[in-house]
């Protein structure tokens, strides 16, 4: 048994929200089906509304508020992530897009995300696949294979409960895999890092680089192109 | 400790009045600055260094040169010197030169400029621009400790038998100091060196910094140039002041919500308490600087950012008096009755420097030799270095 940590990150902004219902289907399904394998989960809700005062700071000076420092604690600490945007205009809302490119680059590696929209139109229906999973792809997030998306007339019919339970099922699966620890164990390195990104995790120096050679007075000129450089192998 | 204000230079509409100076008008009032700091004070004036506008500092050396001139005790200093687009030979020259004629009232900080487009504009990549700091800075240590350099890097031609003139003052390189917030292979290049480190401290949240600082303090120590407390650190920072808090505000909200670095952002409000900006009487400016040395332990250079958003030279001035005659004197003893007595209390002077390297004996002089035409076939072109020149044959 595992004690999973999902985070739901709802850009809904009116209260109640269609998009935060989504978002809570969704969770809730998570929930149970976790459960019922053996997991229990925490779940921890990131209203983005509540961090709409702190986001000019945060997009014009990087400059994170205490809300938006807690937003991402949590998200460093998670094990999985819903994410859901309300459509406005054929693209995810621009509450939700700019949070996600606020955050580092590496915040989310190999976590499963669970991306969910909702539209007062069916013709919005493609902005998860087309638009979300992109962003997701970037932040090299871990989107399950079953979006959901969810217009008017989608409340009123069974298969949005299907594809629902669908995506919950493979979030768990992927949770269970332990896929995102893996490569925070294992593969980590791989990937690109900056100082005290990862939320402020990833604070290794690695005093061994080329570049730290250089930053003591080493040369980054390979000896063995130089006949009279005494590093030169002979 | 060191107080001091810093320039970025920028010439700003006054939001206020809609006025925008002229570069001769900015250029004059940045003197005016200088000069005035000396007067209620204060102990560094620091300019910065771009290459486009609305800036006007391209050339701190000649800008400082003059204020050096103007001025009897002010440390002249910058905030940064370019060290990836400007040749590591020019700086050389052109900072020890500002060392002789300052009497070595002077030091320099280094940075790498974030700004892209600048980059090609002197050829270089602001891509490389880490090891292009990196190395450069490694070339401009030796060209100011060796009298003939060969050198041979990534980003420079080579140099054969160079010798960068003229030689130090006292033969006694400036102080330098590489400024950066957020990466380690800068502060560990000024622990390996045993120079300075300055954290501009203008955002917070301030953990990354923090621990930087305390990243270089341990390498510092490491690297045998003393404890961590004996490390060198300098901080920047923004005050506005007035006679009370309310007056603080109302006169500087303008100038905040049009700055260009965090204007039409966040509130002046969560400015001033997510980060180290503080508006408002001299005691709480007072309280807020003294909660720097909580952070980030005991330091030497204290640098205000004053001059910016387009406040007129009035206002500048004005505060220049507030903060010589009601905060520093204040900040000045509670920072000196609480400092470790391991840590030292002020960067070293040209005079320390002086000392460390000659004790009692007389600083070298150095004299050159008749005019060889290289400096390739020979040791040091200078009479007091032992010359490896062959002695040719006379006819």
């Amino acid at each position: 048994m595992t004690d999973f940590r999902l985070v739901v990150v709802s850009a809904g902004v009116s209260d109640p929200s269609s998009t935060r219902l989504l978002a809570d289907r969704a969770t809730q399904r998570v929930t149970a089906l976790a459960r019922e394998r053996g997991h229990a989960v925490t779940v921890t809700t990131i209203d983005l509304r509540e961090l709409l005062q702190e986001l000019p700071a945060a997009l014009s000076s990087q400059l994170l508020g205490p809300r938006f420092t807690r937003a991402v604690d949590a998200l460093v600490a998670a094990d999985a992530v819903v994410a859901a945007a309300p459509v406005y205009k054929a693209g995810a809302s621009g509450l939700f897009t700019s949070f996600f490119q606020v955050l580092d680059n590496d915040l989310l590696i190999g976590k499963p995300v669970i991306l969910a929209a909702t539209a007062g139109t069916a013709r919005h229906a493609l902005v998860v696949d087309e638009e979300m999973r992109a962003l997701f792809a970037y932040l090299r997030a871990l989107p399950v294979p079953t979006s959901l998306f969810a217009s008017t007339e989608d409340w009123t019919d069974t298969a949005l409960g299907t594809r629902v339970d669908r995506a919950a099922r493979e979030l768990v699966l992927l949770m269970e895999s332990g896929f995102a620890r893996a490569v925070r164990d294992d593969a980590w390195g791989a990937y690109q890092h900056t100082y005290g990104s990862g939320g402020g995790t990833e604070l290794d120096i690695d005093l061994s680089s080329d570049m730290m050679r250089l930053a003591t007075g080493g040369s980054l000129r390979d000896p063995d192109d130089d006949p009279f450089d005494p590093r030169r192998a002979s | 400790m060191q107080f001091g204000i810093m320039s970025v230079s920028d010439i700003t509409r006054d939001p206020v009045s809609g006025y925008t100076p002229s570069e001769a008008e900015r250029i004059d009032a940045i003197v005016k600055i200088a000069v005035h700091a000396e007067e209620v004070g204060l102990d560094v004036f620091a300019v910065g260094e771009h290459h486009n506008p609305p800036f006007f500092s391209s050339s701190p050396t000649t800008l400082l040169s003059h204020i050096g001139a103007l001025t009897e005790r002010l440390v002249l200093t910058t905030s940064t010197t370019l060290i990836t687009t400007n040749d590591p030979v020019r700086l050389a020259e052109e900072y020890a030169m500002l060392q002789h004629l300052t009497k070595g009232r002077m030091d320099l900080m280094l940075g790498r400029g974030n700004t892209a487009p600048v980059y090609p504009w002197f050829g270089q990549d602001i891509r490389q621009g880490l090891p292009l700091a990196l190395e450069n800075y490694n070339l401009l240590h030796r060209l100011w400790r060796e009298d003939v350099v060969d050198f041979e890097g990534q980003f420079r031609t080579a140099l054969q038998g160079f010798t960068s003139t003229p030689r130090p003052l006292d033969d006694v390189p400036p102080f330098v100091w590489h400024g950066s917030i957020r990466t380690p292979e800068i502060a560990e290049q000024a622990a390996f060196y045993g120079n300075g480190y300055f954290a501009n401290n203008i955002f917070w949240p301030k953990e990354h910094y923090k621990r930087l600082i305390r990243f270089y303090r341990q390498r510092f120590e490491h690297y045998g140039h003393g404890t961590q407390k004996q490390a060198v650190v300098g901080l920047g920072g923004q005050a506005f002041i007035a006679k009370n808090s309310q007056d603080a505000h109302d006169q500087f909200r303008p100038y905040f919500n049009e700055a260009p670095v965090y204007g039409h952002g966040p509130t002046m409000e969560d400015f001033e308490e997510m980060t180290p900006l503080s508006v408002g009487s001299p005691q709480e400016v007072i309280d807020k600087t003294l909660t720097f040395r909580e952070a980030f332990g005991d330091y030497q250079r204290q640098l205000f950012l004053i001059d910016h958003a387009g406040l007129p030279l009035k206002m500048v001035l004005e505060q220049l008096d507030l903060l010589g005659e009601h905060v520093v004197p204040v900040l000045r003893e509670e920072l000196d009755k609480v400092r470790d007595p391991e840590a030292p209390s002020n960067p070293p002077s040209h005079a320390d420097l002086v000392q460390a390297k000659y004790g009692d004996a007389e600083p070298r002089q150095p004299r050159p030799n008749a005019n060889r035409g290289d400096n390739v076939t020979g040791g040091s072109p200078y009479q007091d270095s032992e010359s490896t020149v062959g002695s040719y044959p006379t006819l």
